[in-house]
């Protein structure tokens, strides 16, 4: 990919939350660029705080949550000065779209599909109530809607949950965002409609040229999508890199058990890998590296120090001290050690299949 | 494999499932015939509103059937059953369910979640025997003593969907129907909880039925597969037979579906998405079939003919 300039940067972010009293924190010391037209994914856990972390990005913090410190900035624009519902109408929606998990939760179910395409394309682009409801024909059709003009006058709940996450899309887009950002569009979905929904996100970042923020908890479904992945870990990003990078030659052991742990590569009749025990408590204070408990590489120095970043090539980054010069060599999980050359093993025999259709 | 040498335990014959009635009239399930084997994890694979739950809850006595058999260890489960059957049935056949915050009580602790069919159905002599139960089982499905008196709501959802495990599993159940334990759950919460199924499978010889809508997680743990859609099963095989040859065009759709975890292969992939409408059926109606031994697509003879050309 060819240098871009960054869109959004995000520097030493902190964010917490007030609970019960106390302030715990969810996001600790996060920096991040993305850059134009790229797809980043971010990767993690329930409670690694990915969803937090963009939530700064449209000003969508808890009530209770706030950025304690550091910055974010969309082209030069402080984000986290901004303070009025107001002001962030500016960026909400029409600079940075949000898609969301559950797509019944996001569409009202009492207005029709059609009018709250057009309530977007009035309120941002102001458009007449009639030019509105063509262009949202259109987007409907371009989400792949079928009979469209038809499908305009109906309610969420006559539309399955494939349909509605296209509606939730074409409602991002009908405000033109320069960012879209993904929470887990296709967790709630088929495995198919999940494919179907993949492929048209891409296919629109094409044709509308927006950068794309994906989260998700599952490492596989991002490596047909994401030019580049963060992996988070309680509130850190752990590592960082291309997506080769982090699929081929991943170097924190967090991202090692995340991959090893995909069913696409169990071998049958073995233990499918998994990490061991949860996440840790953000009630509690975490001393050295967050990982270390579920680790088992874990050396004497993790309980102890937080690990920095270790660089690895100029895109690739990861948060380990098993890339500091006195940790030993480790080998990696044997599902993931030559993974590439594994995966074209198994889809040799589907091309050979194939042909024979 | 041989399946003449296996025990069968739950026989499904020509079963149809209906909802409302007259012009409302809803067919969710028809003609679904399969049999399960002691000690196997038979998989159901379909999109939602294919039909695959309510399967399972027929097979529970939740969802009435309107025709065909469930023979459950010899006997007819379905229709009229005297109580008692029931009642023992409903001890032999346990359910775990897709999101294991909806299904716990929220106002028991652990310790009486797990050890409530204990006491609707005396299963332990006195307290000790009952305590001791629950320990041993708490222990099995990975949680730690010290929480057997808390709350569903301190739980996380890996460690609700094991308290559903224990609830079902100390039961000593014949057959568990799973209905999607892990699709609520986090991928690397996942595996530990398959690996735990597959546990209880091995060590009590635990018959599980297994429902998904993800061909690659139900390749890992099962032994035969059955994709069901539109409430017909489509193909029934054993597992590495199912992905090495598979047949009927909406299985490979399925199996085209599946995430590479690789992006040089992900990103050149096409998808492939099947069309009910590509089959000619106008001359002769399809059937269940058996293609190859053990190996069963839903097709008319000329497909048949087709399919099995394409096999050599």
């Amino acid at each position: 990919m060819a240098q871009e300039e960054n869109i959004l940067e995000v520097r030493n972010l902190n964010v917490s939350f007030r609970v019960r009293g106390s302030e715990i924190e969810a996001i600790h010391d996060i920096s991040l660029d993305l850059k134009k037209h790229e797809t980043l994914a971010i990767v993690g856990e329930s409670g690694s705080g990915k969803s937090v972390l963009i939530k700064t990005f449209t000003g969508m913090l808890e009530q209770n949550g706030r950025i304690s410190h550091g910055t974010v900035s969309y082209k030069n624009q402080r984000l986290n000065e901004l303070k009025t519902n107001k002001q962030w109408d500016k960026i909400r929606g029409k600079e940075i779209a949000t898609i969301f998990q559950d797509p019944m939760t996001s569409l009202d179910p009492i207005h029709t599909i059609g009018s709250q395409i057009s309530e977007v394309i009035i309120k941002h682009q102001g458009k007449s109530k009639k030019e509105a409801k063509k262009l949202a024909i259109e987007l409907m059709e371009r989400t792949g809607i079928p009979n469209a003009a038809q499908r305009y006058n109906e309610y969420p709940f006559e539309y399955s949950g494939g349909m509605r996450q296209r509606i939730v899309i074409a409602i991002a887009l009908a405000c033109r965002p320069e960012i879209l950002v993904c929470d887990e569009p296709t967790t709630a979905l088929d495995v198919t409609i999940q494919a179907q929904i993949l492929d048209l996100i891409k296919e629109l970042q094409q044709e509308y040229h927006f950068t794309i923020i994906f989260i998700t908890h599952d490492l596989g479904v991002v490596a047909s999508i994401a030019d580049r992945i963060a992996v988070m870990y309680s509130g850190k990003i752990v590592e960082i890199g291309t997506s080769e990078e982090i699929f081929y030659d991943s170097r924190h052991p967090y991202t090692w058990s995340l991959l090893s742990s995909l069913p696409q590569l169990a071998k049958k009749g073995e233990e499918l890998k998994s990490i061991p025990g949860t996440p840790p408590s953000l009630y509690k204070k975490i001393v050295g590296d967050a990982f270390a408990p579920r680790n088992s590489y874990a050396m004497s120095v993790d309980f102890k120090a937080d690990p920095p970043m270790f660089k690895v090539t100029d895109t690739h980054y990861a948060k380990t001290w098993l890339l500091d010069q006195r940790a030993p060599q480790v080998e990696k999980p044997e599902q993931i050690l030559n993974l590439h050359q594994h995966m074209l093993e198994m889809s040799a025999d589907d091309f050979t299949k194939e042909e024979t259709v | 494999m041989n399946n003449s040498e296996k025990e069968t335990l739950l026989s499904i014959k020509n079963l149809e499932i209906t909802f409302g009635s007259g012009k409302s009239e809803f067919v969710a399930v028809q003609d679904v015939n399969f049999d399960i084997h002691k000690g196997e994890i038979f998989s159901l694979v379909g999109e939602s509103g294919s039909g695959k739950t309510t399967i399972g809850r027929a097979i529970l006595g939740i969802n009435p059937t309107s025709n065909g058999q469930i023979i459950f260890d010899g006997k007819q489960i379905n229709g009229k059953i005297s109580k008692k059957e029931k009642y023992e049935i409903e001890r032999k056949i346990q359910m775990i369910f897709q999101d294991p915050s909806a299904s716990l009580n929220e106002r028991a602790t652990v310790d009486y979640i797990i050890s409530e069919g204990l006491y609707n159905y005396n299963l332990a002599k006195d307290e000790d025997e009952r305590v001791a139960k629950v320990q041993e089982m708490l222990e099995n499905v990975g949680l730690l003593p010290e929480q057997l008196y808390r709350y569903p709501h301190e739980f996380s959802g890996g460690q609700r969907q094991r308290i559903g495990i224990a609830r079902a599993l100390i039961m000593n159940p014949k057959l568990v129907v799973a209905d999607e334990p892990i699709s609520a759950l986090d991928m690397s919460i996942r595996a530990q909880i398959l690996n735990l199924l597959k546990k209880f499978r091995k060590e009590q010889g635990v018959t599980f039925l297994f429902i998904a809508h993800d061909l690659s997680v139900v390749r890992y743990i099962s032994d035969r597969i059955a994709v069901i859609r539109a409430g017909r099963i489509l193909e029934l095989a054993e597992t590495e037979e199912l992905f090495n040859h598979p047949i009927h065009p909406y299985t490979k759709s399925l199996l085209s579906a599946i995430p590479i975890p690789d992006p040089l292969i992900a990103k050149q992939r096409k998808n492939f998405v099947y069309d009910p409408n590509m089959h000619d059926y106008s001359t002769e109606g399809p059937t269940f079939k058996e293609i190859l031994p053990g190996h069963f697509v839903y097709c008319n003879e000329d497909e048949a003919e087709k399919y099995k050309a394409e096999l050599q």
